[in-house]
């Protein structure tokens, strides 16, 4: 059962992410990633990682593809595909570099095979509560830390993306 | 564990078939007398002027970080908020020190007029 | 349940430099200074000076004290102070540069300096993480501050592309970071580098995530390969910036790499080969690099690389011998590099669309315009190159040594090539300045400030005065690695 959902689910996260590549149309490609992200939070909740599917969800699907869409739409959306420089020379290399990436995974995943077979930690180590006792006791430090990294975000975003200002000389006199 | 779900699944089932059946039933059953007007995009009585996908203000831009950063805040809340019984007294001081430094940007993003369009 | 003790006397000067860049990130809607001025920009900076200062006197206050801990993540021991010493210093000079340099560009003071404050914080948890977490999510709050600070210069279009790719080329080395992360978890079924010491497998696993790890550290630290980005960042951001973060990032990403290297799990001959080879690649392509740059940000960016590699040096001979020889030349390469980058940010033509990039040319007849800024300029150059008795000799000479008395007697030639390399752009500089006729192309901001002349003297005399005391400095930082070494 938790196979065939794995695998049904497992497909619609390679076709999403297949489609985030090959799409010329930016906005289908953000599109394709929502699909991506909405399913592989779904093999969180069978892994029985709860909290980060929630996470996953409400982070990823809800508001980082809505950037993204957003991101798009001030570049705007109707560049159409990118055409620069040979496109089979820079495919040729990105594949050969993906297919090294995976050789990689699958060798690190075949090393750890037989630890695999024990699971690790509690059957609810991936539970809203485990997660959260685990946050605020343990580690409690990057949890602070977190907050200055969400300062140093606002303060850049109003930073970069307030409206330009021409800056007057004559004020400095 | 997995049978915990099934409520979920069967709504998001609901919510499929009703969507289809809510886009195929009219295709089938309207009648059907197209005409110019009628082809036109829905622009809320309006006549569409220009092309829908135009360059957005950067604006959107800023109301989407802002929108990260206090949702991934809130996303450190539910757990803490579904743990406050046992963690009593540290739990909240603790989450003082990060809303506060939270509450302060948040004072600065706020005088700053960010949250204004313009 | 058990709730955790929170000891805060380890994190003292963090938490005054929060405080501080929370107050600066308020300051500007208080008082009747609400209008942005360059009065206003010099408030906002002596707080934040203030708050640099008194955090570095909480850092000396813990010098020789026992180590302590928070939950073992961070660690406050005299190897952190030292790192929170670099830090505050570098930071303190380039805050000194940004004084008159600042308002010249941008109204945004107190955004500025919130955001090198919270990179300073950022660097100071790096150099005290002993976890990996607490380490990435402090290298994060540091680089992001740092990819803003870049752009900061919102009027000028090389200042943008700059940020633009430290912040991509940034996330992608943060992802190899993360990853290396997950894969020493998975390995050892923790992220506290003490576990990870005792119980990683040494197997595939273990390699892959140092390997991953490394290339985090690499891109941090603009070691080649993966230092593409540094020319253009170093050259496109606004020059305090640069002077700060050329020894700031370094500073931090070479103790967390000094933390990380002991817990490793794997021996030191499988890694200290990679960082031998690294090392020499970092190096001389750096100086090779350096020899044909015209712009003075440019030249001085390449030499950040090389000096990166002679650190590396430092890394591959070890925690014993090393590591004291790094924090030395930590402090010595703070004094010198942000001492010519100050030189540099006079000679550079100010103005809001367009801060002209100084180049070689514009040190032109320095020395008939202004005599003493010449010499002095030449005294920082001369101490990059490594010229006794200056700062940068000692620096280089203990590296070497370091690497000769653990077995690295290739290493520390190539590092003695490198230096005489090193020497001819270096001295290209000092000869434009001294043998030629100022002309149309030569420049200098005047008058020169207040703020801008302290920076160049704290930097003039750090560098005479390590020089002098060499000896004894190093033994009292020998201290501080012999007890991290052992613990």
């Amino acid at each position: 059962m938790t196979l065939i959902l794995f695998a049904f689910l497992a497909l619609i996260a390679l076709a999403g992410g297949l489609g985030v590549v090959l799409s010329r149309n930016p906005v289908h490609s953000a599109l394709s990633l929502l699909l991506n992200f909405a399913s592989i939070a779904v093999i969180y909740f069978l892994l029985h990682a709860q909290f980060l599917g929630v996470v996953q969800v409400i982070v990823y699907a809800g508001a980082i593809v809505v950037l993204f869409l957003f991101v798009v739409m001030l570049i705007g959306g109707n560049i159409g595909p990118y055409r620069h420089g040979s496109r089979t020379v820079t495919s040729v290399i990105a594949v050969g570099l993906a297919a090294a990436f995976l050789a990689l995974v699958v060798w690190s995943v075949v090393q750890v095979l037989p630890m695999s077979a024990t699971p690790v930690g509690a059957p609810d180590a991936g539970s809203v509560q485990a997660v959260g006792m685990a946050l605020y006791t343990d580690y409690l430090v990057p949890f602070e830390l977190a907050s200055l990294l969400l300062l140093v975000g606002m303060l850049g975003g109003v930073v970069l993306a307030r409206r330009y200002q021409p800056f007057a000389e004559d004020e400095t006199q | 564990m997995m049978i915990d779900y099934l409520p979920l699944l069967i709504l998001f089932v609901v919510a499929a078939v009703f969507a289809a059946i809510a886009i195929i039933m009219p295709s089938l059953i309207g009648p059907k007398n197209p005409n110019k007007m009628k082809q036109e995009p829905i622009e809320s009585g309006m006549i569409p002027f220009t092309d829908a996908r135009q360059r957005f203000p950067v604006q959107y831009y800023m109301v989407a970080v802002l929108f990260i950063l206090f949702d991934i805040e809130v996303v450190f809340m539910y757990p803490w908020a579904v743990l406050l019984n046992k963690l009593k007294v540290f739990g909240l001081i603790e989450m003082g020190f990060f809303l506060l430094i939270l509450l302060i940007g948040y004072v600065y993003v706020w005088r700053k007029g960010a949250f204004e369009w313009d | 349940m058990n709730l955790p003790h929170i000891d805060f006397s380890v994190i003292t000067p963090e938490l005054i430099v929060i405080a501080t860049a929370l107050v600066v990130m308020l300051a500007e809607f208080v008082g009747a200074h609400a209008t942005p001025s360059p009065t206003r920009s010099h408030r906002i900076a002596l707080i934040a000076l203030l708050g640099l200062v008194l955090a570095a006197l909480a850092a000396v206050a813990g010098l020789g004290r026992a180590a302590t801990d928070i939950q073992g993540m961070l660690v406050a021991d005299d190897l952190g102070r030292y790192l929170e010493l670099v830090v505050l210093l570098a930071a303190a000079l380039g805050l000194l540069l940004a004084w008159d340099y600042l308002p010249q560009f941008t109204k945004m003071h107190s955004e500025y300096y919130a955001l090198y404050l919270l990179a300073v914080v950022g660097m100071m948890f790096m150099g005290k993480s002993t976890e990996l977490i607490t380490l990435f999510v402090s290298l994060e709050i540091l680089s992001v501050a740092l990819y803003v600070l870049t752009g900061f210069h919102r009027g000028q279009l090389a200042a943008g592309e700059a940020a633009l790719k430290y912040f991509l080329l940034g996330a992608f080395s943060s992802a190899f970071f993360i990853y290396g992360a997950a894969l020493l978890y998975g390995d050892t079924g923790s992220t506290h580098l003490v576990d990870i010491a005792a119980r990683a497998s040494g197997g595939f696993l273990t390699l892959a995530g140092l390997a991953l790890l490394l290339v985090g550290f690499g891109f941090k630290l603009a070691v080649v390969p993966f230092h593409m980005w540094t020319p253009d960042v170093y050259q496109g951001a606004p020059t305090p910036v640069t002077a700060f973060m050329s020894v700031g990032t370094k500073a931090a990403a070479f103790v967390a790499l000094f933390r990380v290297l002991q817990a490793a799990g794997v021996s030191y001959a499988t890694w200290s080969l990679v960082l031998a080879l690294l090392a020499t690649l970092t190096m001389t392509w750096g100086n090779l690099a350096a020899l044909r740059q015209s712009s003075l940000k440019r030249m001085l960016a390449y030499s950040s690389i090389a000096h990166a590699g002679y650190m590396l040096i430092g890394v591959t001979a070890g925690m014993q011998l090393g590591l004291s020889a790094v924090l030395f030349y930590l402090f010595a390469y703070a004094f010198m590099n942000i001492g010519a980058f100050a030189v540099v940010s006079l000679l550079e033509r100010p103005g809001y669309h367009a801060t002209q990039d100084a180049t070689i040319d514009a040190a032109r007849g320095l020395f008939a315009r202004k005599p003493l800024l010449a010499v002095v300029m030449a005294i920082f150059l001369l101490s990059l190159a490594g010229v006794p008795p200056l700062a940068g000799f000692f620096g280089k000479l203990y590296l070497f040594n370091a690497a000769v008395q653990s077995g690295w007697i290739w290493l520390a030639i190539v590092g003695m090539i490198n230096s005489v390399v090193s020497a001819y752009y270096y001295l290209r500089v000092t000869v434009l300045m001294f043998m030629t006729e100022a002309d149309e192309t030569s420049f200098l901001r005047s008058p020169l400030s207040n703020a801008t002349g302290l920076a160049i003297a704290v930097a003039m005399v750090g560098t005479l005065l390590l020089g002098i005391f060499a000896g004894p400095w190093l033994q009292q930082l020998g201290q501080a690695a012999l007890a991290f070494a052992g613990s």
